[in-house]
């Protein structure tokens, strides 16, 4: 086994892509969903995200890519506290964040190559700046002849690949991916997987939360693991990609 | 689909749908709102110009009843009484009614008697007062009894009150129709857009995850709304027009005169709703827009 304790890839503060120090997190006047977490995400670190459904993987997603705020502590994005972020700044953090989300959130109305400029074109970027890298993209992730297709003519593994696509087409900072294969069979579980390992050898920091403790055994990349919305320390298999 | 894709030849898509099977609905209401302010205030201008109508003519008259003298007949005492208002500074016209005149204008009161010449029939000058510089009844009289006639002037004072303040009744119970029925149409847009960008809350969402600043997310959806709300403002607008010129056309040339007199120029009036409307629906979308983003903030 050889489990990388969390403390061992903590960084300091200042290099840290994510960082919780202590931080609590409740919808409305709900129990906490989220107590305590204390971990710190270094630049180009892959780790996964387990724990029993309801334990809090989405909800930690979330914090991180600003679609919560912590009731407690502090979280730091990039080095930045994002309690100190003003409103009108966020969005410029927003797109050093890649998001895969767990039901894909497509624009319907918008074909495959549409959807995966749309953060580039958001940026404000020039058509003629990224349409080669948008195709590039998306043969690399196997949707070439599907360049023109609607989201609903997709099946679900290209759905998830497309997901993959708008994710990264800004080459984020971190990607964030919530069920990533909660939706294909095994095989392409596996594939979309190596995408993610890919990227991540390119340098972008990963974080998947998962359930599918078999994709974790594969890994044998290093694990946060929740349980009622606390962070337990957990071992990931020996075998490595 | 499997054709050949050329990136050099992609175009970006409009952010939001072009259009949306949900829409139709939204352009309905607002279409039928925007089409009653639109008929109501062709009403108001129309009921307006009719009050104003019916004051200035009873301003523009007055009436004289003449009682003869002993020794002249009615006829020759009316005769006389015209002759002397016509000389009146502020008469445009003075006219001596006939007999069969004077008795059709009372026989609604005394009923239908087959010989009134046994009745004592006042006669009736009919005077038409300058519309620039009219005439007072006190001059009137003071001319008339400067020649000795007996005379009572009727300038219309005590009828022109009422007309006038029924007509100003009118008038603001028109204006206040129009005003309730232009909030309702402005609530209903502002809802109904609130409750298209809320059916839409998925787009929303993933333009703000995808970095898109809340601002640029209000701009989309402003101008989406108010050009749907400009569309079905026109449609109203237009369709008020068209039963407005109706009215014209079937009136002849004073409209449905006396009661709706419309001129072809009123039909302008219809000309702001597809602007108003659009404005109120893009403040509608922005603030829902705002509120959105901020809740998912």
């Amino acid at each position: 086994m050889s489990r990388k304790p969390l403390a061992d890839e903590a960084p300091d503060a200042d290099t840290a892509v994510v960082r919780f120090d202590d931080v609590s997190m409740r919808y409305g006047r709900a129990p906490e969903t989220l107590k305590d977490l204390t971990f710190a995400l270094a630049p180009g670190s892959f780790h996964f995200l387990t724990g029993p459904s309801g334990a809090g993987k989405s909800s930690l997603l979330k914090l991180i890519y600003l679609a919560a705020k912590p009731s407690k502590g502090l979280l730091h994005l990039f080095g930045e506290d994002v309690s100190a972020v003003a409103p009108a700044d966020q969005p410029f953090l927003r797109r050093r964040i890649g998001v895969v989300f767990q039901e894909f959130r497509l624009l319907e109305h918008l074909s495959t190559f549409d959807n995966v400029a749309l953060p580039l074109r958001l940026a404000g970027a020039r058509p003629e700046e990224y349409r080669q890298d948008v195709a590039e993209l998306l043969t690399w992730v196997g949707l070439k002849r599907r360049m023109h297709a609607m989201p609903a003519t997709l099946a679900g593994g290209e759905k998830q690949r497309l997901a993959i696509a708008r994710a990264v087409v800004g080459r984020p900072d971190i990607l964030l991916a919530d069920e990533p294969t909660g939706n294909v069979d095994h095989e392409m579980g596996l594939r979309i997987l190596r995408l993610f390992v890919e990227l991540n050898r390119m340098g972008t920091t990963v974080l998947l939360a998962t359930h599918d403790q078999d994709l974790v055994a594969r890994s044998g990349k290093p694990v946060l693991h929740l349980e009622d919305g606390r962070l337990v320390n957990h071992a990931p298999s020996e075998r490595a990609w | 689909m499997s054709e050949v894709f050329d990136p050099r030849q992609w175009k970006p898509a409009p952010f939001l749908p072009e259009r949306d099977t949900r829409d139709g609905a939204l352009v309905f209401v607002v279409a039928v709102l925007c089409f009653m302010a639109c008929l109501t205030a062709l009403g108001v201008i129309a009921s307006n110009r009719a009050a104003r109508g019916w004051t200035a003519q009873l301003n523009g008259e007055a009436t004289i009843v003449v009682r003869p003298q002993a020794n002249e007949s009615p006829d020759a005492a009316a005769a006389r009484a015209a002759e002397t208002l016509a000389g009146v500074t502020g008469v445009a016209e003075a006219r001596a009614l006939e007999r069969a005149t004077a008795e059709a204008l009372i026989a609604p009161w005394v009923g239908d008697v087959a010989d009134l010449e046994d009745l004592p029939v006042p006669r009736l000058v009919a005077v038409t007062l300058d519309p620039k510089r009219p005439a007072t009844a006190q001059a009137l009289d003071a001319a008339l009894e400067a020649q000795g006639i007996d005379a009572q002037v009727d300038d219309h004072s005590v009828w022109i009150k009422d007309i006038q303040r029924a007509a100003g009744l009118a008038r603001w119970f028109g204006i206040g129709v129009f005003s309730l029925i232009a909030a309702a149409a402005a609530a209903v847009v502002a809802f109904a857009t609130r409750a298209g960008l809320a059916a839409r809350r998925d787009v929303v969402e993933v333009l703000h995850y995808t970095g898109a600043e809340p601002a640029f997310i209000a701009r989309l959806f402003q101008a989406r709304f108010a050009r749907m709300a400009a569309g079905a403002g026109l449609f109203g607008a237009v369709a008020a027009a068209g039963v407005g010129a109706v009215l014209r056309l079937v009136g002849g040339g004073a409209g449905l005169t006396p009661v709706l007199p419309i001129r072809w120029l009123d039909l302008l009036a219809v000309l702001p709703c597809p602007l108003v409307a659009a404005l109120v629906a893009a403040l509608a979308a922005r603030v829902t827009a705002a509120a959105l983003v901020r809740e998912l903030a």
